[in-house]
């Protein structure tokens, strides 16, 4: 394998993005999932699925676009999308979570227009909803390392915020943290997040490596500080094992990196349920 | 003669075009124990979040020790409680000293790092409120009344002159709402903190309070609780809504609704 990942550039670039989509995507997650805005990653997704569709048909039929690269509108229509999220979100203040569905049917409503538009997407477009191993390229790469920088300075910053958010945001507004603002930036950072994974894991399943690592993590960790640290090494695993069967089973990465997620997932359920049981037989 | 910790100049506020709040005015002095009491609806959370700055009254202002609200910057001077239910999220994967170190944040100041002796008055404000020995637990396997204990000691980490709380025995067990009631006496009595405290625990705070305020809707009676017997029954059935018997102790006067 090591053979194979130093002689191909694209093996090169899509373990590189993985490792990075490893630690950045977990590490985001463990805020959205004790946000519980969980399904905000979904709707941003399917918004980036428009952006891509949309990129991809006017590469098609624009010539002067042809090389556009379509993470460049998946990123901008996954940023608005957060956008129009919080827009509305403070449009129905007492039926926020409309916001999810209205922003998630029009992200798979416009996707669906443009790939109809271009009388459907053969790989390209399977690649970008589960993944690709041979198709990342080094611009690719380079984007997603640029949203890693990013991602990792904003928590590096706001990282003190950002838990005091998390947990009470009543208490962060009443103690006088920037709170709204911080959110919105939070929102940005989730959408670039989402767009950047999406190469590696796929649209319709980038939320999922958002999540799943937190939800395992959370089944162990004893502290915050832990439950990102273990989201992490749970994410990079999925990511690494993922990568490794997509490359030598032929099959979409996005399906073997959630699957060994879930795998992980089930193991340290079932290691929980028969601690839990060892702790019973003994006080009894 | 210094300002008043929180000056409420004839604030009104109003919701979805009913009045939660009508020209309120009262003063919390330093070193007062102020409990707001009043029935369902009366607008003490209202009040309370207007003086946190929570919410924008509809009309009159609010000053924070002399400075109007909007202008005050030194929110690590006000502690704040919250009703815990309200706003926190119980299977959080926190444990104590995470959470209560997050009440220096706004201290800290924004793009700055945690101080270095965080790990030191994080140990000082649990012990303050008799839950050192929890350091590490997780704050989700606690009960309710060691919940609201880990959110005072969030609350005074930061050193607050003023400790704000709404409803902060919700939750707690009949046992020890008295305890809890105690370890807030003797925070104001040995540290000196100002506290301002909505609860419809009237019996069991009436003896550690020095002033109470009723209301609802507007302001019924503020000052001292010794004074509170001298309230006319219809002011307390305009308080009240209904009559409300009041019954004497030996060791002063309570009201019960």
């Amino acid at each position: 394998m090591l053979d194979a990942i130093l002689s191909y550039e694209f093996l090169q670039n899509a373990f590189a993005s993985g490792l990075i989509i490893g630690v950045i995507a977990p590490l985001l997650g463990v805020f959205i999932v004790v946000r519980r805005l969980s399904l905000i990653a979904d709707a941003l997704s399917h918004v980036t699925l428009a952006g891509i569709a949309g990129s991809l048909y006017l590469s098609q039929s624009v010539g002067a676009l042809a090389l556009l690269n379509p993470l460049y509108l998946g990123i901008a229509s996954s940023v608005m999308g957060s956008m129009l999220i919080e827009r509305l979100r403070s449009v129905y203040k007492h039926y926020e979570e409309l916001a999810i569905p209205i922003i998630l049917s029009a992200g798979i409503g416009f996707g669906a227009i443009f790939i109809s538009l271009a009388e459907g997407f053969s790989s390209d477009l399977f690649g970008y909803l589960f993944g690709t191993v041979s198709a990342v390229s080094r611009q690719d790469l380079f984007i997603v390392a640029g949203i890693a920088v990013i991602v990792l300075a904003f928590i590096r910053i706001f990282f003190k915020e950002l838990f005091v958010l998390s947990f009470d945001d009543e208490y962060a507004r009443a103690s006088g943290l920037p709170a709204k603002w911080i959110h919105f930036l939070f929102m940005i950072v989730t959408a670039l997040v989402i767009a950047g994974s999406m190469r590696i894991v796929g649209i319709l399943l980038v939320s999922s490596l958002m999540t799943i690592p937190v939800a395992t993590a959370m089944r162990v960790a004893k502290s915050f500080k832990q439950t990102i640290w273990l989201s992490i090494l749970f994410g990079e695993i999925s990511v690494l094992t993922g990568l490794v069967a997509a490359f030598y089973f032929d099959l979409a990465p996005g399906g073997t990196i959630v699957v060994t997620s879930i795998a992980i997932l089930l193991v340290i359920l079932a290691y929980r349920k028969i601690s839990l049981s060892k702790k019973r037989g003994a006080a009894a | 003669m210094a300002a008043p910790l929180i000056n409420i100049k004839e604030v009104s506020y109003e919701y979805e075009q009913t009045k939660a709040l009508d020209h309120i005015s009262m003063t919390v002095e330093e070193g007062d124990f102020l409990a707001i009491l009043g029935p369902n609806g009366s607008g003490k959370s209202t009040l309370l979040k207007i003086m946190l700055g929570l919410i924008r009254p509809s009309e009159g202002s609010v000053e924070l020790f002399g400075i109007d609200s909007k202008q005050f910057k030194h929110r690590e001077w006000i502690g704040y409680v919250s009703q815990k239910s309200n706003s926190f999220n119980s299977a959080f994967p926190a444990t104590v000293q995470e959470v209560v170190a997050g009440g220096l944040a706004k201290k800290a100041g924004l793009f700055h790092k945690m101080p270095k002796n965080t790990a030191q008055q994080v140990e000082e404000a649990l012990d303050a409120v008799g839950m050192k020995s929890f350091s590490n637990r997780s704050i989700s396997e606690l009960s309710g009344g060691q919940q609201q204990r880990v959110f005072i000691a969030r609350a005074l980490v930061s050193k607050p002159k003023v400790l704000i709380l709404d409803e902060p025995t919700v939750g707690i067990d009949v046992q020890n709402v008295q305890a809890f009631y105690d370890m807030l006496a003797a925070l104001n009595r040995e540290r000196n903190i100002t506290l301002v405290l909505v609860t419809h625990d009237v019996d069991t705070v009436t003896d550690r309070i020095s002033h109470v305020a009723c209301l609802n809707q507007t302001i019924h009676f503020h000052g001292f609780k010794d004074q509170l017997h001298m309230m006319s029954d219809e002011k307390r059935e305009a308080w009240y809504g209904h009559s409300v018997r009041k019954i004497h102790h030996t060791e002063g006067s309570h009201t019960h609704a």
